[in-house]
């Protein structure tokens, strides 16, 4: 029996048709994602994210734990809230899972971590907390809505009191405040703008009728992937895993190498991959013409020295913003300017480009 | 509950036929099928002139989801294919059994059509997936 979110009522109430995402009964779509994907593009459109994990750490020893766990370096956090990307690293230098850190002050964190990997990283946190003087607790009790697009501030500043707004008023990206009922984070999966809005299950139903009420429009997981793909953000499982190198799956700029004498799990196995040189890289594809890229599909190119070379896609769908479609791809460093990818059967010719096709509603390529 | 007109003939594969006249079937993909697909995103058509043999793949229906090959129901020529797909593919999660609809071919044995399902059946083959 699949678990459900505190909002599986409020989705069956939108029309939302259910599906098993790792466990849980989630939204796939209200109907149209291709709608739902545009709303975030062009308006406001928000996500039951309740299925993810929020993990508070806490303690003398909380700074010092996290500088081991993560390959990012909590110490860049200086000022309450701020928050930060980075991926948490097996020692052979494995994506374990990726998660965004919110620092709240030196003695307390805040982990959000994705749910399909719950139960791992759960155990790989307990494992490497145990020589450290930290409380790890995992809070089930909170859920999380996305609030995304052009218009989500200014629409969800409609559901928040004069004290929330004034917090959020100005603040920049990957920041959190905390207020009343809200923890109110500006980051998000979509290239848009927006808010992401930690609250207690207890009064989750109100804020998403809220939120209806604003007139921002229920999206399902469907929408969620063409709008982070677009994007050019990972999704964990199919863009990198725990047998991918961060540094072949574009997250070399969450990597802290300075200092140089901070030890973080998986920093020497990263060090001689990057000595080895032969690491692939992530790129992005452009299909102009008909058809869609998709997970698992051969990517394969001619390099400069006459030599036939082969990746793989590691998704890819159907870019409803840009009308033709898009993938994330893992290749041989000495890829070009074009590749070819093989698609039922036949080869068809893709551009080339860096990952990321989408940001506030703008081509990027 | 999807809708499954009781006037059309079906493939277990979930394509649709409706007899035209003249030995002439149009043929599109059930409502439950594109339910199942998603939001459509390209349908690649075979081309007026071309044959098939009932059963072989003839068109490509590319939704958000995933490319799902087609079945051509019968043997014969396509006379003529939905244009209207080329800009709107969506038609097809719309409006399957109508403005949705793929292809028209001109069967080589009408008497293929008596072998397809009827709705209830076809209704059933659905229920047992």
């Amino acid at each position: 029996m699949a678990e459900q979110t505190v909002l599986f009522a409020k989705h069956i109430e939108a029309g939302a048709k259910m599906v098993d995402f790792h466990g849980w009964e989630m939204p796939i779509n209200y109907g149209s994602q291709i709608e739902e994907h545009h709303a975030v593009r062009q308006d406001a459109g928000m996500f039951d994210v309740s299925h993810m994990t929020v993990v508070d750490i806490k303690g003398v020893e909380a700074k010092a734990f996290l500088q081991k766990l993560l390959a990012n370096d909590v110490a860049k956090l200086k000022v309450a809230g701020k928050a930060m990307y980075g991926g948490m690293l097996n020692e052979e230098g494995g994506v374990i899972d990726d998660l965004i850190t919110y620092f709240l002050n030196d003695d307390y964190y805040r982990l959000v971590v994705n749910s399909a990997t719950r139960v791992k990283d759960m155990a790989w946190i307990n494992k490497q907390a145990a020589s450290f003087d930290v409380v790890v607790t995992e809070l089930p009790e909170l859920a999380m809505i996305a609030v995304q697009g052009p218009n989500a501030k200014a629409k969800a500043a409609s559901v928040f009191n004069a004290e929330q707004n004034a917090l959020v008023d100005g603040i920049k990206p990957f920041f959190a405040v905390e207020s009343g009922d809200f923890f109110i984070a500006t980051t998000g999966y979509t290239g848009e703008d927006g808010y992401e809005i930690i609250v207690h299950n207890d009064k989750a139903a109100d804020l998403w009728q809220a939120l209806l009420d604003a007139d921002v429009k229920p999206c399902g997981l469907g929408a969620r992937d063409t709008l982070r793909l677009e994007a050019g953000m990972n999704l964990y499982g199919l863009d990198m895993d725990e047998e991918v190198s961060p540094l072949a799956a574009n997250m070399a700029w969450t990597i802290a190498w300075e200092p140089s004498e901070r030890d973080f799990i998986g920093r020497s196995a990263l060090l001689e991959q990057k000595a080895s040189g032969t690491l692939p890289k992530q790129v992005g594809l452009i299909l102009e013409a008909k058809g869609v890229l998709r997970h698992g599909q051969k990517v394969v190119f001619t390099d400069s020295e006459g030599a036939q070379q082969e990746g793989v896609i590691t998704s890819g769908t159907f870019s409803p913003t840009l009308g033709h479609s898009v993938a994330i791809a893992r290749v041989p460093r000495s890829i070009g300017v074009v590749a070819q990818v093989e698609m039922r059967k036949k080869f068809v010719d893709v551009k080339v480009v860096k990952s990321g096709f989408v940001r506030n509603g703008k081509k990027t390529f | 509950m999807s809708n499954i007109p009781a006037e059309l003939k079906y493939a277990s594969s979930h394509e649709w036929v409706r007899e035209e006249g003249n030995g002439i079937y149009t043929v599109g993909i059930t409502d439950h099928a594109q339910e199942l697909l998603g939001d459509m995103v390209f349908v690649d058509l075979p081309d007026v002139g071309d044959t098939f043999d009932a059963g072989e793949d003839v068109a490509v229906a590319e939704s958000v989801k995933a490319a799902s090959d087609i079945y051509s129901p019968l043997t014969g020529e396509i006379v003529e294919v939905n244009e209207e797909l080329e800009d709107s593919p969506e038609l097809v999660n719309s409006d399957a059994f109508n403005d949705g609809w793929l292809f028209k071919i001109k069967a080589d044995e009408p008497s293929e059509v008596d072998n397809m399902l009827d709705a209830e059946a076809y209704e059933a083959s659905i229920d047992e997936d």
